[in-house]
């Protein structure tokens, strides 16, 4: 098919109008040639012979009459084996390779191979004359952790294709042809490794979506137990600055079981990625035993980088994550801020001179954040396997109130949601997820009647604490005071969790499910006191305990020795029955 | 090639429009009229019509005016003669010195590669007990000091800047008070500190278009002294003033608000601003600490909502006093952990203790009984807010330690702190029984 090609019209920001002379299509790729310079756009509307191309980059120095070259391309992201431990901006753009070229800043205009030329130990899996479809596997390669199934690409529907010939075992460059197929009209591919798919377009070759039951465990208490993340689920994490959502997100993204995490950091700070970054390679995943940055890839369009592709980069996340779905693993993406993403849809919407919508979001937000979250999902695919990618997204708020378009839309369509609260982080409990508002609609890791039942304990020693506030300690009964004791207590070991404690920041389904039962068995207790500074000082006490207990390595020595303390304190106040 | 266009189209608040071909976005205009000359930059093509907002603003620009097109974006000087020297947000001097037109640099350029960013390391000391002890100050951190008008965050930040072990100081002053201004370089003068300072101010009555220029101006010439191995702290003051002349200007071009008047791009426009601070590996650094003051002392007002989201913590700034609960610098774990073994400790057992103690202060309020533990606090948080708290108290962080285990000795028992063990028994002042 013959290129369009244009010219520039008008610049406004990151919004290019180009007049071009024959068809071109909505997503399609073009560069706009500013110098020796080639920038980067997709053209986001069509109107007779104008095309508003939203840029990639900074456009100062566009000039009306600027030639523009159409690639007849969507913005497609590359997928094949060597896209583990890569970061990349939001266009697949890889960060360090960049670094080495251009040194300390971005410079744009530079564009480089996102999959690394590397050679690969190849095993074929198919052979002369088999018949494949689009997204079967013709071979494998070792990808660090995974077998990295090599698939016929996704977009050559038009088969039923012959194999007419593969290599042997071998070692190949990840470009090299690999292995040549051929449909019923004639129709002849060369493939190698690596292909490309258009990033806005959901991958669905698979057999059907299966419903999300298998937790997705985070090793946070307050989540497994009481606010469940499933593979294949969606969940988000809005609040206000500084409560603590990216922490949550980096926790999480050590500790999700999971054998793919991809972390989408999007418009939010550079310094955050950079912790992760360094910190990933040393540290080591105990479910592999091998470094974390093995399983994980950074996609990173951070608040200075340009607007545009930080609009895309949520959706390279995504389709790589779909990618690897397509293999059977288990992938978490997790983007930091939708906000941000939702922000940049609204720059964009308003160069478009659009009619806005609340807070002057595009009227298309809730489809678009619906449809992102609708690409989470767990698969069984053609071979039987299951696969899923799980999306979890932080939201910022303005001014930290939930009442506003990219939260209210995003609760619309995810099935949990936790909710950071200001009053938590300013009191330091963390994670900062308020138990009160926020909910899930997944099951967890321990029995649902029971979570139920410490859950209504929380919601009472809420309200008591709200009546005692008026009331005073003086006006509040001892048995309402036993439950609000027993609420913080909840609170404090429980739902609480210190992230700076080498035991206490990750806490296995065992250990949960352990815990969780000495807890229970402690608010069932019928506890006997007289007066409530006697509560005071016994919750006092067995909160120091169960604080302790959480410090100690499960069911070693001191473990044990803390939880028979634990039982004798609890049985000097139990009311003995009949 | 410099064509001149002699003909306005339309002049509508800062912004003016002509007729011309071959204009770039982002070039700079020089725009002649009865009252002088003024720049003014390319803010948007369409066809051939191109926007120039002008520098010095459009008042008493006619439409027979001349325009001529310099085929260069705006630009910035570079080089060491820029010390002590003040300019306006234009570049031009503000003192009796001479024009700045050599090594010419561009202002607003690409983000830094993230990939190139290093963990911060080193702590800035400022010898206000509440920064240094509770929310450390790091090299190449952005935080902003959120204020009510009226504080003395300029007080503040002249403070900060004197004391801070930084090569270069570069204040930008935006909507400041002329007297601000006087304040400022009085004091920098003083304290023999200006020297090593460049200031690119705009003042309260200066043309808005010349405010949304400073920071630009400012981070430019401060990123250029840190690849020379400078480590250069930037004062940004008052960043509110910067995104309500953006405001301004986003009314002017139609564009549509999206929360009271701002911009939907506020977020992306401050970000891009803060995040040139940067530690650059095997050179120097910027280090961003700002002003936001805060209309009506309401944190959910846009701009310290959106800073807050880009920047690394806040210094909150109220009734004199820099309020621990509010303020966080989300970058002192980066550094507190290798400063003196009690530090982290102290800081937080210190904090709970002060939260307690507003707890005490609400129940006496409300006439509720106080017990013993509730006076103990009371004792403490006076203390606290005396000797910690109060903006003049000036010491060294290993001196406000000592200060704080001498605060703590004074009103509690050991096991009334909370405090670990093994701490408590190699500082705590007094005997222990
Ligand atoms: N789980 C946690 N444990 C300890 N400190 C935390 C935790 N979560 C957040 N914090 C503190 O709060 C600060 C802000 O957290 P962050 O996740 O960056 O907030 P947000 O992304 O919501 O703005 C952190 O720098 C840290 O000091
Ligand atoms: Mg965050």
């Amino acid at each position: 098919m013959a290129k369009s090609m244009g010219r520039v019209k008008g610049v406004n920001g990151n919004m290019v109008t180009v007049e071009f002379d024959s068809a071109i299509a909505k997503n399609e790729v073009g560069f706009i040639q500013v110098g020796d310079e080639r920038l980067k756009g997709e053209v986001i509307r069509i109107r007779g012979n104008e095309a508003a191309l939203q840029v990639f980059e900074m456009t100062g120095g566009v000039a009306v009459g600027d030639q523009v070259e159409f690639t007849s391309e969507m913005l497609s992201v590359e997928l094949g084996p060597g896209l583990l431990q890569q970061i990349y901006d939001g266009l697949q753009n890889p960060l360090p390779e960049l670094a080495a070229q251009c040194g300390f800043f971005l410079q744009r205009g530079v564009y480089l191979k996102p999959i690394p030329d590397n050679e690969w130990q190849f095993t074929p899996v198919a052979k002369k004359g088999d018949v494949l479809s689009a997204g079967d596997t013709f071979a494998t390669v070792i990808e660090g952790l995974f077998t990295h199934q090599i698939m016929v690409p996704f977009d050559l529907v038009d088969g039923p294709w012959t194999v007419a010939s593969i290599k042997k075992a071998g070692t190949y460059h990840v470009r090299d042809t690999i292995c040549s197929v051929q449909n019923e009209r004639g129709v002849k591919h060369d493939l190698s490794m690596v292909f490309t798919w258009p990033v806005k377009q959901a991958i669905k070759l698979y057999e059907e979506r299966l419903r999300p039951t298998e937790t997705l465990v985070t090793k946070i208490r307050t989540i497994d137990t009481f606010l469940p993340v499933a593979k294949g689920g969606t969940y988000c994490t809005p609040g206000p600055f500084g409560a603590g959502k990216t922490v949550l997100q980096h926790l999480t993204s050590r500790n999700a079981d999971v054998d793919i995490v991809i972390i989408a950091a999007c418009g939010e700070r550079a310094g955050e990625v950079v912790e992760v970054l360094k910190e990933f390679p040393e540290l080591i995943d105990p479910r592999t035993g091998r470094s974390l940055m093995e399983r994980t890839i950074i996609i990173c369009n951070t608040s200075s980088m340009p607007v545009a592709s930080r609009e895309a980069s949520v959706y390279t996340a995504v389709t790589i994550a779909e990618y690897y779905r397509q293999m059977g693993l288990d992938i978490l993406l997790l983007a930091d801020s939708t906000s941000r993403w939702a922000q940049a849809m609204r720059e964009m919407s308003g160069r478009l001179e659009e009619i806005p919508g609340e807070e002057a979001f595009p009227a298309y937000l809730e489809s678009r954040i619906a449809e992102f979250y609708e690409r989470a999902g767990k698969v069984r695919l053609k071979d039987g396997r299951t696969g899923s990618v799980t999306i979890g997204g932080t939201v910022s708020p303005a001014g930290g109130n939930f009442e506003e378009p990219v939260t209210q839309a995003t609760l619309k369509v995810v099935g949990a949601f936790h909710g950071l609260s200001r009053e938590r982080s300013d009191a330091r409990k963390y994670p900062a997820i308020d138990p009160l508002t926020s909910w899930s609609k997944y099951s967890g890791v321990i029995d649902a009647k029971r979570v139920e039942e410490a859950r209504s304990i929380v919601f009472a020693a809420n309200e008591i604490n709200q009546m005692m506030k008026v009331v005073g300690e003086e006006g509040t009964s001892v048995a309402d005071y036993v439950t609000y004791q027993k609420g913080e207590l909840v609170d404090a070991f429980y739902l609480q969790q210190n992230s700076f404690d080498p035991v206490d920041a990750s806490v296995p389904v065992e250990r949960q499910r352990y815990i969780f039962d000495r807890l229970y068995e402690m608010l069932q207790a019928n506890l006997r006191f007289e007066e409530k500074s006697e509560v005071r000082a016994f919750f006092y006490q067995l909160r120091q305990n169960f604080l302790d207990w959480n410090n100690t390595a499960f069911l070693d020595d001191e473990f044990k020795a803390i939880e028979a303390k634990i039982t004798d304190l609890i049985a000097t106040k139990e009311r003995r029955v009949g | 090639m410099q064509k001149i266009y002699s003909k306005i189209e339309s002049i509508v608040g800062n912004v003016i429009t002509v007729r011309a071909s071959g204009v770039k976005n982002g070039e700079l205009g020089l725009v002649s009229y009865k009252g002088g000359q003024s720049m003014a930059n390319v803010i948007k093509l369409d066809d051939d019509v191109v926007s120039l907002q002008v520098f010095s603003g459009a008042q008493g620009i006619s439409t027979g005016d001349q325009v001529r097109f310099l085929g260069v974006p705006m630009q910035v000087s570079y080089s060491d003669n820029l010390l002590g020297r003040v300019f306006d947000g234009t570049g031009s001097p503000r003192d009796n010195g001479p024009a700045m037109k050599t090594n010419l640099i561009e202002i607003g350029g690409p983000a830094v590669n993230p990939a190139k960013r290093i963990i911060p390391r080193n702590m800035i000391r400022t010898g206000l007990p509440m920064i240094d002890l509770f929310n450390t100050l790091v090299e190449s951190q952005k935080l902003p000091i959120f204020s009510v008008s009226g504080e003395p965050y300029n007080e503040l930040l002249a403070r900060i800047a004197i004391q801070a072990e930084v090569d270069l100081i570069i204040l930008g002053g935006m909507g400041l008070k002329y007297d601000d201004y006087l304040f400022f370089r009085d004091t920098l003068e003083e304290s023999g500190a200006m020297s090593r300072t460049i200031m690119f101010i705009h003042t309260a009555s200066d043309p808005t278009v010349e405010c949304l220029l400073v920071p630009d101006m400012a981070l430019a010439v401060a990123e250029r002294f840190a690849l020379d191995g400078k480590k250069v702290l930037v004062l940004l003051t008052d960043m509110t003033n910067f995104a309500d002349a953006m405001k301004e200007m986003a009314i002017t071009m139609d564009q549509v608000p999206s929360n009271r008047g701002y911009p939907g791009d506020l977020y992306s426009s401050l970000a891009s601003r803060y995040e040139k601070a940067v530690d650059f590996e095997g050179a120097g650094s910027v280090t961003i600490l700002g002003v936001t003051t805060m209309p009506g002392d309401d944190v959910t007002h846009p701009v310290p909502d959106n800073t807050g989201y880009i920047t690394e913590g806040q210094y909150y700034l109220k009734g004199g006093r820099i309020e621990p609960f509010g303020s966080l610098s989300r970058l002192k774990q980066q550094v507190n952990a290798h400063t003196r073994d009690d530090h982290r400790a102290l800081m937080d057992g210190m904090i709970k203790l002060y939260a307690s103690y507003k707890e005490s202060l609400e129940k006496r309020s409300m006439g509720f009984m106080m017990t013993e533990w509730d006076e103990k606090l009371l004792k403490y948080g006076d203390l606290f807010e005396r000797k910690m708290m109060d903006l003049s108290v000036n010491i060294p962080l290993e001196a406000a330690l000592d200060l704080g285990w001498e605060i703590l000795a004074d009103c509690f028992d050991p096991a009334d702190t909370g405090l670990r063990t093994d701490l408590i028994r190699a500082r705590w002042p007094k005997a222990i029984e």
